[in-house]
Order: structure tokens, then sequence, then C-alpha cells
């Protein structure tokens, strides 16, 4: 058989375009489940580092639910309605108008005997999506532990909001003042926010990350205000 | 039970004819991966069952495809390899995968495969092609260990994350050079090693 001719070489590409793709197909049906549960477990550790605990290897899904004691969805107006708030795909949810976001919270109870709430949040680095989780006290305002990660931000600089050095400043700030909703500001060294919100020291050459983590958390926290506002009026 | 061909084939990556060393191929993702012990194990096992694998697929089927689209056919195999070494990394150890990210998918393109494709498994019967493949891998393999080893010894004071430099030492004033972790002291060592072997392959120094 002529191996150079152009029908052959159709056909022989036609044929191996789809044995690799039914073989492809068949080893992604396969690992699916393993690989969600893993990504699963991925999320829990990341809820579980905005309150301070490192799940022992293996043991994921057993320590998020001795720290989370509860998940519901709240709404732009701090009611709650049912739903899985495990579930909601922050990157779509960012998208909608803002009285049709879903937001989620978790509520856990620490080991000095707090109870948190964590908040999820998402925005937009340098090169690609950050996001996070912020515990807030039970008084609605003084943050507890955030935890950032990124999909992509330059090594050294942007990507230093997934290390503890950045993360530990969040500590103990508050998102209130005065009774108004003022989020947490990044600032570069020397300077301070207009509006007198509580402020943490933004990375040196990782101005737009440090900016995006600032807009992330204004944007995102403030659609809790109805919900934070609950938890002040009820810590009263 | 190995053939001279075959032994060769297997045995002489390993040194005489080291991807790294001697060929000078597969630096790019050597620089990136060695920091730590263990994703460099993880990525030269990875690496040597995709050429093995891609190696004997090709050999298989070398006298069935058609010359002008061959690189095409090699591409299509080896990255179907890749894609499933990263699938089943992703199932069965996603901390690891996360830490070699991009680099699992960059194997795709690892001048060590494409090379051996060309240069060997398209000429030779499937079972030399193989350990060809194997002895490709192994050699690449052992060479991002030996950096990772000392990359991850100076550089952090651990191997396998475990803390072999005794405190006593740190007392003592010894520190941790951060400069290790650094990806441009992947390539002076890899440049220390390369020096040793042509030391003791005279044979193999360029006039």
């Amino acid at each position: 058989m002529n191996t150079q001719s152009n029908t052959y070489t159709i056909i022989y590409s036609s044929i191996m375009v789809l044995v690799v793709g039914a073989a492809l197909a068949f080893v992604y049906q396969v690992l699916k489940p393993a690989q969600d549960e893993n990504v699963a477990n991925d999320k829990r550790q990341q809820i579980l580092s905005a309150i301070h605990v490192v799940a022992p290897e293996g043991q994921v899904k057993d320590t998020y639910n001795k720290y989370i004691t509860e998940e519901f969805l709240t709404d732009i107006k701090g009611g709650r309605t049912d739903g899985d708030a495990f579930g909601v795909d922050m990157a779509s949810e960012v998208k909608k108008a803002e009285g049709e976001r879903k937001l989620p919270v978790f509520v856990a109870a620490t080991d000095d005997g707090k109870t948190v709430y964590v908040l999820p949040v998402y925005g937009a680095g340098l090169w690609g999506p950050i996001w996070g989780y912020v515990a807030v006290e039970d008084d609605g305002d003084t943050i507890y532990g955030a935890y950032f990660s990124h999909s992509g931000e330059t090594p050294g600089l942007g990507a230093e909001i997934a290390t503890e050095n950045f993360q530990s400043q969040f500590v103990g700030k508050e998102l209130y003042k005065d009774g108004k909703f003022r989020s947490v500001d990044v600032k570069k060294a020397g300077q301070v926010p207009v509006d007198d919100a509580d402020y943490v020291d933004a990375i040196s050459g990782g101005t737009i990350t440090s900016t995006g983590v600032q807009s992330m958390l204004a944007d995102c926290l403030k659609l809790y205000d109805a919900f934070l506002n609950n938890l002040q009026t009820e810590k009263k | 039970m190995l053939s001279k061909i075959s032994k060769e084939a297997l045995l002489g990556p390993l040194s005489r004819n080291n991807p790294v060393l001697v060929q000078i191929l597969g630096i790019c993702s050597c620089l990136a991966v060695t920091a730590k012990l263990e994703p460099a194990i993880v990525m030269g096992i990875s690496v040597t069952a995709i050429t093995a694998f891609s190696n004997l697929i090709i050999s298989l089927i070398r006298n069935t495809i058609p010359n002008n689209i061959r690189i095409i056919v090699q591409l299509v195999v080896v990255a179907a390899l890749v894609i499933i070494v990263d699938q089943i990394l992703k199932a069965y150890n996603y901390e690891m995968s996360k830490a070699l990210s991009v680099f699992i998918g960059l194997i795709i393109t690892n001048c060590i495969l494409m090379g051996r494709l060309e240069a060997f498994a398209l000429s030779n019967k499937p079972w030399p092609s193989f350990l060809d493949g194997v002895g490709n891998g192994l050699g690449y393999a052992i060479i991002l260990i030996v950096v990772a080893f000392f990359r991850e010894l100076l550089g952090s004071g651990t191997l396998f994350g475990w803390h072999v430099i005794p405190q006593s030492f740190y007392d003592m004033g010894y520190s941790n050079n951060g400069l290790m972790i650094l990806p441009p002291m992947a390539l002076v060592t890899v440049g220390c090693i390369i020096w040793w072997h042509r030391s003791r392959n005279k044979d193999l120094q360029e006039p």
C-alpha cells in the first residue's frame, strides 16, 4: 500500500484522532470522581486556612466537618436562602447583578471557642483571577483571619498575597467605621485611606495585585453589608 | 537477555549519552522543578513513563506513519500521554499536581521526547525503542534528582521535607542559602555536574 498518498494520509489522521480522542475521553471519565473530590478537598482546606486550621494529610473532609458547623446562602438583603453554599461557583457569581448573587456563608466554630463567619471573595489580579476567604467574627466587624490565592500572579511580587506574612496583617482589622462599611484597604507605605478605613501594607512591586485585593474585598464584602449588620445588631 | 543494541539503548543514556549532560536536552524543566526532591522525582517518573510509551507506540506504528505528517503523529501520541499522566496526577496526587503545575503539561515540549522519537523510535523495533525511552527518561530523572538533592539540602536544609541539618549548625551561625532555591542556581548546579562528568569522560570534551 502507498503510505505516502493523500487519501492514505487523510484516512490515517482521521482514525488516529478518533482513537486518541476516545482514549482520552475514557481516561477522563474514569478519573473524574477522584479529581472532583481532590478539588473539593482543596477548597475545604482553603476555607479552613481562613480560620488558621491546617488539616492533617488525608483528613481534610473530617477536619472540615469538625470545624464548619453550618453552610448557608444569604442575599443582598441579609435574608437566608436555601441552596448549596459549598457548590457556589464564585467565578460565575461575580458576573451577575448584585441583587441576584448568591452569597455563601460558612459558619465555623474555632478552637478558642468563637463563632466566625467565613465569606468567600473573588476578584482580578494582574495576570488572572485572585480569590480568597475572609473570616469575620460574630460582632460582624472584626476580621478573624484571611486566606488569599491566585492562579498566576508574578512569583515574588503579586504572588506574595498567598503568603502568611501578607494574610496575617488582616487579623484584627475592622470592616466598619462609625457604623458604615469601609472594607479594609491595601495601601503603599506612607499612604492612608481617605475614608478612615483600616488598612494593611501593600506588596512592593505588586501594586496591581495589591489594588486587586483591595477592590476584591470592597466589592465582595459590601454585598454582605445587610448580613453583617444583622450580626452587629444581634451582638448588641 | 538483552541484545547489544537493547543494552546500549537502556544504559547509554544513563551516563555516556545522558540527555541532560551530553545532549543538553530538557534543561528548561530541569531548572523549574528541582527546588525540592519530591517534585523532581515525580517529574522524573512522569517523563520516564512518557518517553518509554511514546517510543513504544511510535515504534509499533512506525511503518504505517505517512512521512509528511510524521511530526504531527508524534505530537498527538506524546500529547495524549502527557494528558493522561496529568489527569492521573490530578486524581491521585493532587498536591504534587499543583506543585508541578504547568510543567507536566510542558513535558510535551521536552526536547528529549521528540528527539528520541525522531532519532530512535522511527527506525528501530519496539523493544529496543521502549528500552531507549526508559533509559533516556531515567538519565533525565537521575540528573533531576541529583540537582534537587543539592538544591533542597543547601537551600532549605531539608530532604523530602525532613530537616537533616542539625539545629546545632544553625546555632553556630550556619544559614540556608536562599539563592539555591532560585532557578539560576539550578543552571549553575547542572553546569557543575557537566564539568565533573566531562572530567571523568575525557573523550566527551570538545576541543
